[in-house]
């Protein structure tokens, strides 16, 4: 029955069952969906038949170089995927970037959501440049941060170094040396303005009468923030974090530009373009893609609760 | 219509579907006489049955660019033929003589396309091979760890800064920004570096790519048009083709853009045309001996199952290439040995192997 979404006037007095009063109540919530029915095919069609569809290739027995050999394939991708060690060594890498790349984003967008949150002369043109990484085309940021920033030659950070130590200053090649950490800074750089953008929408609503209440009460600034700011910026922060992760889960272009890939910086995004590009391995690809939309869905769901639940002992 | 980067050997009808162009229709409708072209990039466009499936709109072969300020300088002459000992030698004494400026670029970024194009075609001239005739992998036999080595040390003690990252494009910059004074590469580098804005432009001498044990090791490769079996449009995606792949576009990219950046190394009338040589003139002769020279079907010095110089002329070789080239790029940066690289390359080369074995 439709009850569950109507919610009764009286909770006590069940509705009396009168067969025409029922019908007519059906047929006015049919009035009021049957608008939205198109909006949700709609959604349904593009969003669902494509994940469909990879669903039933990866069963298949699909490469493109032997269209001639196409066949169900059982569970023969999914075991493919679970036993390659490219594969799994992404998987870990993934896990890696995820997290690390949410939390120092997090805490750093924090940070500066902080401080934009505090009033200053210039702080319109402030706030539009904290955002800015995040507005700039991702393969070209990382064009930069691979060519400007970290070429051991001709890269800012080198370039510094000389400035300040002279010319026999020491010219670490920073992304041979320490792959996984300057796809991690990079994807940092561009994530963070998205955090700070959300915690600077939370700290802007919070209430500002409690504050001052607080405050008139002789609050430190301490605990105005631990008791009241962070309280209230929980949902922020959990949205941020979620939103967060979900995208940085199918970082792409940070890889592809900067390692192509290559010293263990590959993850699963860029594992699954090489098996469709380079393998042509529909079938193996679409297994991958299935398991991460699976682990994502699953990691998202536990860490959603575990955080919430956390917060909420408080 | 598709624009396909084709290596010889890799078009295989099943797969690409493509619409064959008997050659005589080639002549008539354009008045390009095939035998007038270089020779090795139409063979490598041919599949087995003789037809002809693509219509190439570049060619290029490997060679060995190198500074000649730089080793006049320090009183070095580069041999015409030289073999990858004199290289590495080479690479040594002019290393760091000018201020940031190594011995060689060699490309280190993973990717079949990227690292192993010159390290398979040093390989081959090792005597290595990653196949034999009858699909035996061959990838940690001593042949290949002994090129591999050999490249990978030049890198480390030689090469240019931030070699794993590098590959085409990063060379090219290093080679034009004086970064490094010798480079093996592309022939189509040499259109950008002797271009009218290039820093180095006139500076840099084109000898044939390095040998070992083979006579010659330059590579093949060509971009090419082809048209789709099932497109509906074949006539006018066929006149855009005969267009793009004439004398007259180069003459219009000539005109237009400089001689210098004129899509190359197709046409042998492009080789005796004065106004290409009057700014091509350093590299055009190597250039066209180096593709007129390159044998996909013997490239190195045993018998080998597929087509391919710089690769293997199987379906397979792309992921293959690019897997074994991540651990040989992770090699480079010293986070794994060339034995282990190269045993993990074995084991991958083993399950490819085994499907044509049957």
């Amino acid at each position: 029955m439709s009850t569950a979404l109507e919610p009764q006037a009286g909770a006590g007095t069940s509705a009396p069952a009168s067969g025409g009063g029922s019908a007519l109540r059906v047929a006015g919530d049919w009035a009021r969906r049957a608008p939205l029915l198109p909006a949700l095919i709609f959604m349904i069609l593009v969003t669902q038949l494509p994940f469909v569809f990879t669903l039933i290739i990866s069963f298949m027995n699909w490469n493109a170089y032997y269209p001639d050999q196409i066949g169900f394939a059982g569970l023969a991708n999914y075991g493919a995927v679970f036993t390659d060690p490219d594969t799994l060594s992404a998987i870990w890498t993934t896990v890696i970037y995820t997290v690390s790349i949410v939390l120092l984003s997090l805490v750093i967008g924090f940070g500066v959501a902080l401080l934009l949150d505090r009033a200053f002369p210039g702080r319109g043109v402030v706030r539009t440049l904290m955002i800015t990484p995040f507005l700039i085309m991702p393969v070209a940021a990382f064009l930069v941060w691979k060519h400007a920033l970290y070429n051991p030659n001709y890269g800012l950070f080198n370039g510094l170094l000389r400035l300040f130590f002279g010319p026999n200053a020491v010219q670490p090649d920073w992304i041979s040396d320490w792959p996984k950490t300057s796809i991690v800074v990079s994807l940092v750089w561009e994530w963070t303005p998205f955090m700070m953008l959300i915690l600077l929408a939370g700290l802007q609503s919070k209430p500002l009468d409690v504050i001052e209440a607080a405050r008139i009460d002789g609050c430190s600034p301490w605990q105005v923030f631990r008791y009241m700011t962070f309280p209230h910026m929980r949902q922020y922060l959990e949205l941020a974090g979620l939103l967060g992760s979900i995208y940085v889960v199918q970082t792409f272009d940070a890889v592809f530009t900067i390692t192509s890939g290559g010293l263990g910086t590959a993850n699963l995004p860029y594992i699954i373009y090489t098996i469709f590009y380079n393998a042509h391995d529909y079938g193996k690809a679409s297994a991958a893609g299935v398991v991460v939309v699976i682990a994502t869905i699953a990691i998202a769901t536990f860490a959603l609760r575990t955080v919430s639940s956390l917060f909420r002992e408080e | 219509m598709s624009f396909f980067g084709i290596g010889a050997g890799m078009l295989a009808r099943r797969e690409l579907s493509l619409k064959c162009y008997p050659r005589r229709v080639l002549q008539r409708q354009r008045g390009f006489s095939t035998t007038k072209s270089l020779f090795a990039i139409l063979q490598s466009l041919t599949a087995d049955d003789g037809k002809l499936y693509g219509e190439p709109f570049y060619g290029e072969s490997s060679f060995l660019m190198y500074r000649k300020d730089v080793l006049d300088a320090n009183g070095i002459t580069m041999p015409e033929h030289p073999t990858w000992q004199q290289v590495a030698d080479i690479a040594a004494r002019v290393d760091n003589k000018q201020p940031g400026m190594r011995g060689i670029c060699l490309r280190g970024q993973p990717g079949w396309g990227q690292i192993f194009a010159p390290l398979t075609t040093v390989v081959n001239t090792f005597g290595g091979t990653w196949f034999e005739k009858d699909w035996t992998a061959k990838v940690n036999a001593p042949e290949f760890k002994e090129a591999t080595n050999f490249y990978i040390n030049l890198i480390k003690a030689h090469g240019e800064n931030g070699a794993p990252q590098a590959g085409f494009t990063e060379c090219l910059n290093a080679m034009q920004q004086g970064n490094v004074a010798m480079w093996y590469d592309a022939t189509s580098a040499a259109g950008s570096l002797e271009a009218d804005n290039s820093p180095v432009k006139g500076k840099v001498g084109y000898v044939a790519a390095p040998v070992v044990k083979t006579q010659e090791s330059g590579w093949l490769y060509t971009w090419a048009w082809a048209i789709q079996k099932a497109s509906k449009k074949q006539d006018n995606a066929w006149k855009f083709i005969s267009w793009a792949s004439s004398q007259g576009y180069e003459n219009l990219v000539g005109q237009q853009e400089g001689w210098a950046k004129v899509p190359a190394g197709k046409r042998a009338s492009t080789y005796s045309n004065p106004d290409y040589l009057k700014v091509a003139g350093a590299f055009a002769e190597p250039t066209k001996n180096a593709i007129s020279t390159a044998d996909p079907n013997n490239p190195g010095v045993q018998p080998r199952p597929a087509p391919g110089i710089q690769f293997v002329g199987i379906p397979e070789f792309p992921d293959l290439g690019t897997r074994v080239s991540q651990d040989i790029s992770a090699a480079i940066a010293g986070q794994e040995t060339v034995d282990q690289a190269l045993d993990k390359g074995q084991q991958a080369a083993e399950q490819v192997a085994a499907k044509y074995k049957k």
